[in-house]
């Protein structure tokens, strides 16, 4: 069940802002009613719904909206028209106080620019969210501390946010926001102001922490690298409009339209694609029934010099080429266990295509791909060149 | 020519409205000024007869010494002078008038914070209010402060409770603009942290905003104190005790000499009243 869902949701900034509603409506562009009417769009009817325990990321250049729209999500603005429904209710509908229990209950916040209290210790930057709710003191004392040491900042809970880096106020912040354990993470561009190293730091530490604590996150990033390593949905932005949904593979693959095509078309594609998205369906001879007079018979069909050899339960006993079958076919054999050749390279389907690079180059033979022994795929080295070229076909 | 061309308008009787509205004002709640005055009065006299000038002179300065040595992070500096300097106003015989001052700058200041900082937090969370208000402290701070004198005396008299109310008028307005600045000039982040947490209006006034305005909201406060001082001589005209009268009376005497002592009692006064607000405020920043 969606965790999360906006439907409709705009926002327009400045005056008469119902008529700017229509003016979308028509299709007008964010610029087109800036210049009409001087109002800004802030975010153009999103729809998008966020499923229980994924990282959803928002992405978009400065300008596109992002920031609005997250912001929409937990009310810090007051979208103009649409609904926010959490967990089924309507936040856009909720009065004040109906949307501070929310607020406190489910949704939390971690920001750019960290927005610690400077004024308070880090542990008790950690038990804000608690203290709003006058949780007892020892209550959230213990459960600020368990956040803090999640996040690696067990030892420093009595100093001020001003005495720790970057890296580290952020991960106040984040064990700010997991302290009161929301089930929705809002994460406002959360590690764009930290240095590269420390970013990817964090974002592997991000990832980990979702694995185990199965938190929704709704992650704001400009930085399409970030949103592909962090994201199980991505949505784009453009002009306040949400222009593509999709996982990440999708959305490089298939961009939905040249904004998107063109902002995907820098990455390094060998680090989002995986074997399983560059294989090929192998041919196959069965060890069991076939011999050397089929395997030939084959690799004359497809126009391959080499073929895959498997078992009854397709588990992957090696290859064979033409040659040696053909030698084989003279000798009179009937048995492909003679001339079975095992120095054959296997990979997962979830390797990434940088790492088969190496593999494959190394290889006289195609690489197979392998799933509990079993034989899933075959990757040939066109299929490889095609595929960073950005235009191989591509399975998904 | 033309000189006369704008008599044509009758003259607007301001100062007779005022006049009339003071009267008024005077006559209809002088069951409220009334009690004020002597209650107030009371308090006052209470405060500097009975306490201050109780308090042996040596004590009274040892124990000034140690806040300022302690406030200035145990630094020896303002300690010394505020010992030099109080010796120097008790040598020179103005004791009495020194623990009068301090009253009135006292209470005048205590007052204008309890006045001030709600108004001023007020003006920072309501356009409407801070619309109303920004008018009024302009007034209070540029109509000439002898003004204030005159309704001082038609509500209370003569004496320290109209002086007080002279001051108050005249010094609250930094801490009430300090305490609106410092509010409004919160950082957009920690409002927002504040109000995604689920914060209540009066949670996220006290447990941010007025921890982060702190240092402005002191340094407003070190503004009023100082006006409060600067108040003791003109609140003097109208019988209020202290360094002030003696100014005056010297004046009135042109005796240069005592007018000089007295006047030197009030700038000692002043450098340490100041240093010690200013200090406090950098500790707590």
């Amino acid at each position: 069940m969606a965790v999360i869902e906006a439907k409709n949701l705009s926002k327009v900034f400045g005056k008469n802002t119902k008529q700017t509603l229509k003016l979308m409506d028509k299709g007008l562009t964010k610029d087109e009613i800036l210049k009409q009417t001087g109002n800004t769009v802030g975010v153009n009817r999103a729809n998008f719904s966020v499923e229980e325990g994924e990282i959803f990321v928002i992405m978009g250049l400065s300008g596109s909206g992002k920031s609005t729209l997250v912001r929409l999500l937990n009310r810090l603005i007051e979208p103009t028209e649409g609904s926010i429904l959490i967990e089924g209710q309507d936040l856009a509908q909720m009065d004040k106080k109906a949307l501070r229990k929310v607020r406190r209950e489910k949704l939390s916040m971690v920001f750019q620019q960290f927005a610690l209290f400077p004024h308070r210790t880090i542990l008790e930057n950690a038990e804000f969210g608690l203290e709003v709710q006058n949780v007892p003191k020892e209550e959230r004392k213990k459960k600020a501390t368990e956040a803090l040491q999640m996040v690696g900042l067990g030892d420093y809970i009595h100093q001020k946010p001003g005495q720790l880096s970057g890296g580290m106020q952020q991960r106040v912040g984040l064990a700010r926001a997991l302290a009161n354990d929301p089930k929705v993470l809002l994460m406002d561009e959360a590690f764009s102001a930290l240095d590269p190293l420390i970013r990817k730091e964090m974002q592997d530490e991000l990832i980990d922490l979702q694995s185990s604590m199965k938190k929704t996150i709704i992650f704001i990033t400009h930085d399409l690298d970030e949103a592909l390593r962090l994201g199980d949905h991505i949505a784009l932005m453009k002009d306040g409009v949400v222009v593509q949904i999709g996982t990440p593979e999708e959305i490089l693959v298939h961009p939905a339209n040249d904004y998107v095509e063109k902002f995907v078309e820098d990455v390094d594609r060998s680090k989002i694609l995986t074997a399983e998205h560059i294989m090929k369906r192998p041919e196959t001879v069965n060890i069991d029934k076939h011999g050397p007079r089929v395997a030939l018979e084959r690799m004359r069909e497809e126009g391959i010099s080499s073929i895959l050899v498997i078992d009854g339960k397709r588990n992957l006993k090696g290859y064979i080429t033409a040659e040696d079958a053909s030698h084989a076919r003279k000798n009179e054999s009937s048995n492909l266990i003679d001339i079975l050749r095992t120095d054959i390279p296997k990979v997962k389907k979830e390797t990434t295509m940088h790492d088969i690079f190496t593999i494959i180059h190394d290889s006289p033979t195609p690489v197979a791909v392998v799933e509990d022994d079993k034989l899933v795929g075959i990757i040939v080295r066109g299929a490889v060149i095609a595929a960073l070229a950005g235009d191989g076909e591509v399975n998904l | 020519m033309l000189r006369n061309t704008l008599d044509f308008i009758p003259e607007i009787p301001i100062a007779e409205g005022t006049e009339i509205v003071t009267d008024w004002l005077k006559n209809t709640f002088s069951f409220v000024f009334n009690p004020i005055k002597e209650h107030f009065g009371n308090l006052m006299e209470f405060v500097a007869e009975d306490i201050l000038m109780n308090i042996p002179p040596i004590i009274f300065i040892i124990l000034v010494a140690l806040l300022a040595f302690f406030v200035t992070g145990k630094k020896l500096g303002l300690a010394a002078f505020s010992i030099v300097g109080l010796v120097l106003i008790y040598n020179q015989g103005h004791w009495d008038d020194l623990m009068n001052t301090v009253t009135l700058v006292l209470l005048a200041s205590l007052l204008s914070v309890i006045i001030g900082v709600p108004v001023g937090i007020i003006m920072s969370k309501s356009k409407i209010a801070n619309a109303i208000f920004t008018p009024i402290l302009d007034f209070m701070q540029t109509m000439p402060a002898f003004v204030y004198l005159i309704p001082a005396v038609a509500f209370f008299g003569i004496g320290m409770v109209p002086g007080v109310f002279a001051s108050l008028i005249f010094a609250t307005p930094p801490t009430v603009r300090f305490t609106n600045l410092g509010i409004r000039q919160v950082s957009k982040d920690l409002v927002e942290a504040s109000d995604a947490f689920g914060s209540t209006g009066v949670q996220k006034l006290f447990k941010v905003e007025l921890p982060m305005a702190k240092a402005t909201i002191m340094a407003g406060i070190n503004q009023t104190v100082m006006l409060a001082l600067s108040m003791v001589v003109i609140a003097s005209m109208i019988g209020a005790p202290g360094l002030g009268s003696q100014v005056l009376s010297s004046l009135q005497r042109a005796q240069v000499g005592t007018g000089f002592v007295a006047g030197l009692g009030i700038v000692i006064l002043a450098i340490i009243i100041d240093r010690i607000t200013q200090n406090m405020n950098k500790k707590n920043v």
